[in-house]
């Protein structure tokens, strides 16, 4: 399928809007995973996969997303409203009392698009894996998706996850990690270093792709599509996707500190002024 | 003192394997995981009629509590196998999030629970995973009493619609349900009905009771024995019914003192109707190696233990 890139980059515009305005609105959440991660969930829910929403939990018949760190549930829930799962207009209860759109994402207030709950870090993958092998016994050819991020590969749980799902030759699935390097105390290669990233999934037994420019819409969805036509050849996929946190808005690029902060309301028109509203805000 | 004789003594471990492969046989998207202990779980016959739908996840619990949670979307109903500390404590974040509050459609089977696991001693004897597994919003949480009723539990969790977690164990034990018993999620069993002291017992303490009962009789005290095989959801009224007649209470279970059956029998009566109460459980201990036999002894699970609460709880009425 050929993408429209001006259209797709139209889209992470508005999402990246409604990322700044959810935290802002709340006061907090975590923008900078989020922003990194905007193209990638764009080209995901926009070009790259096969998906209803008017949801169904069991997913029959159509490509699955799992978010493993949940802590960028503003990108999630951007994109799944933008996709249409949910009212545009319910983004602006984000972590607010009463809300289907918890901090982290979960399935506990039926949220449509939400298939696990996630927020403890690790988790995501084993899970993807699991619903991967169901669609296999359900002679299902679609594909799982699941993002994790970079410090969260320092989840051990990740790697029993690692070498489960070459030995299984899970190949209907394709996981992303964010790769970033940066996480909330500071670079990824001061806290705890991740080594040689490749090596180590390849070690694995995983067909390894990485996509340099993750913040490059076209490079994302060609990374995508080269992934998908890597699928369904015995080894299960995983993207290195080299993003930068806090991507389109240029006081939080480049560091780790918006992580996890809200911008204050003068911050907030400085990064709503770099971002066009092109879908209209909610 | 109604009579109870069983022919044969069988591990409860067994009757979960049984219960399986017929849960199996039952509904086709019944499917098994196991970390590196298929002898051990009794899992060897549903792998052999079903090898499609087992998995094998190597000695990697956490994995195991993910891919069961991922296998329910797309409608599977994963039976997870492992022992009972490796099956809580070991994972009780994962099961948290991606289970519990996920509200995902698995069921946790845990064997070798509680001190008769003997010889290995205290790294691998949980007594504290009923607590565990009862402070989870949603979980249901089961331990039966013998072989016939595991395998009966066994399947009826099959056909039951959210998290569950079924505790049974190693040794054998008098298998004297009934083979054909319909078993009921929440429902107690009346064993037998008296007036002088009400004794709740769950899992292998509910074979101790009817023993401890028997000698009551030759003392003259008339005890009512429950077997609460599912300490959530609590039968309520079954347990409050009872004591209101006989006015005093004993729990009886292969668990830690704090955070098990006792516990959530207490509570209730707290709430609805303050009882004298004693505990037959581990006092807030780890427990060690030995035999099961005399592990149970030296811990006080048993039915001389019983026997004692019972006198004393008595003694405790107004």
């Amino acid at each position: 399928m050929s993408a429209d890139i001006n259209k797709l980059e139209q889209l992470a515009s508005q999402v990246r809007r409604d990322i700044v305005r959810m935290v802002h609105g709340c006061q907090s959440g975590h923008p900078g995973g989020s922003l990194g991660c905007t193209d990638y969930f764009v080209a995901l829910y926009f070009h790259a996969m096969k998906h209803n929403p008017s949801f169904n939990m069991d997913g029959i018949g159509e490509d699955i997303f799992f978010l493993s760190n949940g802590h960028i549930s503003p990108v999630f829930y951007s994109t799944l409203a933008r996709a249409g799962y949910f009212p545009v207009s319910e983004l602006a209860t984000f972590r607010r009392i009463d809300s289907r759109l918890q901090g982290h994402p979960t399935t506990h207030e039926g949220l449509p698009g939400v298939r696990i709950a996630s927020g403890s870090l690790g988790q995501g993958l084993s899970a993807a894996i699991g619903a991967a092998q169901a669609k296999k016994l359900n002679n299902d050819n679609s594909l799982v998706y699941v993002l994790m991020g970079d410090g969260e590969l320092q989840e051990g749980q990740i790697w029993e996850a690692a070498m489960y799902a070459p030995h299984n030759k899970v190949d209907n699935l394709i996981a992303a990690v964010d790769y970033n390097g940066a996480q909330i105390d500071g670079p990824t290669n001061q806290v705890l270093s991740l080594g040689n990233l490749r090596a180590k999934w390849e070690a694995f037994g995983w067909d390894v792709l990485e996509i340099e420019k993750g913040n490059d819409m076209a490079s994302v969805v060609a990374g995508l599509d080269e992934a998908k036509a890597r699928s369904g050849k015995g080894k299960p996929v995983v993207i290195l996707l080299h993003t930068q946190m806090g991507y389109g808005v240029d006081f939080m690029m480049g560091t780790h500190k918006w992580h996890g902060v809200a911008p204050n309301d003068e911050q907030l028109a400085s990064a709503l002024e770099q971002l066009k509203e092109t879908l209209g805000d909610y | 003192m109604k009579k109870y004789t069983y022919t044969e003594s069988k591990d409860t471990r067994s009757g979960f394997g049984a219960g399986l492969l017929e849960a199996g046989r039952q509904n086709e998207n019944v499917v098994a995981l196991c970390a590196d202990l298929v002898g051990s779980l009794k899992m060897d016959a549903f792998i052999k009629e079903f090898p499609e739908r087992f998995f094998q996840v190597g000695i990697a619990e956490a994995n195991m509590m993910g891919i069961a949670a991922g296998l329910t979307i797309g409608g599977k109903i994963p039976f997870t196998g492992t022992f009972a500390e490796f099956s809580t404590a070991r994972v009780y974040d994962q099961i948290r999030q991606s289970i519990a509050y996920s509200h995902k459609n698995v069921k946790i089977c845990a064997s070798h629970a509680g001190l008769t696991l003997g010889e290995d001693g205290a790294t691998h004897q949980t007594l504290e995973d009923i607590g565990l597994m009862k402070m989870l919003p949603g979980m249901v949480v089961i331990n039966p009493c013998d072989y016939n009723q595991t395998k009966a539990a066994t399947i009826a969790i099959a056909q039951y619609e959210g998290p569950v977690y079924l505790r049974f164990g190693r040794p054998v034990v008098p298998n004297f349900t009934p083979a054909d018993q319909t078993f009921q999620i929440g429902k107690a069993v009346m064993l037998n009905e008296g007036k002088d002291v009400t004794i709740i017992a769950t899992g292998h303490l509910v074979w101790e009771a009817i023993k401890a009962g028997e000698e009551l009789e030759k003392l003259g005290i008339d005890a009512e024995i429950i077997n609460i095989h599912t300490i959530k959801p609590l039968d309520e009224e079954a347990i409050l019914a009872s004591v209101k007649k006989t006015g005093c209470v004993v729990t009886a279970e292969e668990h830690n003192r704090i955070g098990g059956l006792g516990d959530s029998v207490a509570q209730v009566l707290a709430k609805n109707l303050p009882t004298p109460q004693e505990y037959v459980a581990v006092d807030d201990s780890f427990g060690e190696s030995g035999t099961p036999a005399q592990l149970m002894e030296k811990y006080g699970l048993n039915a001389a233990s019983i026997v004692a609460a019972a006198q004393k709880v008595i003694s405790r009425k107004k």
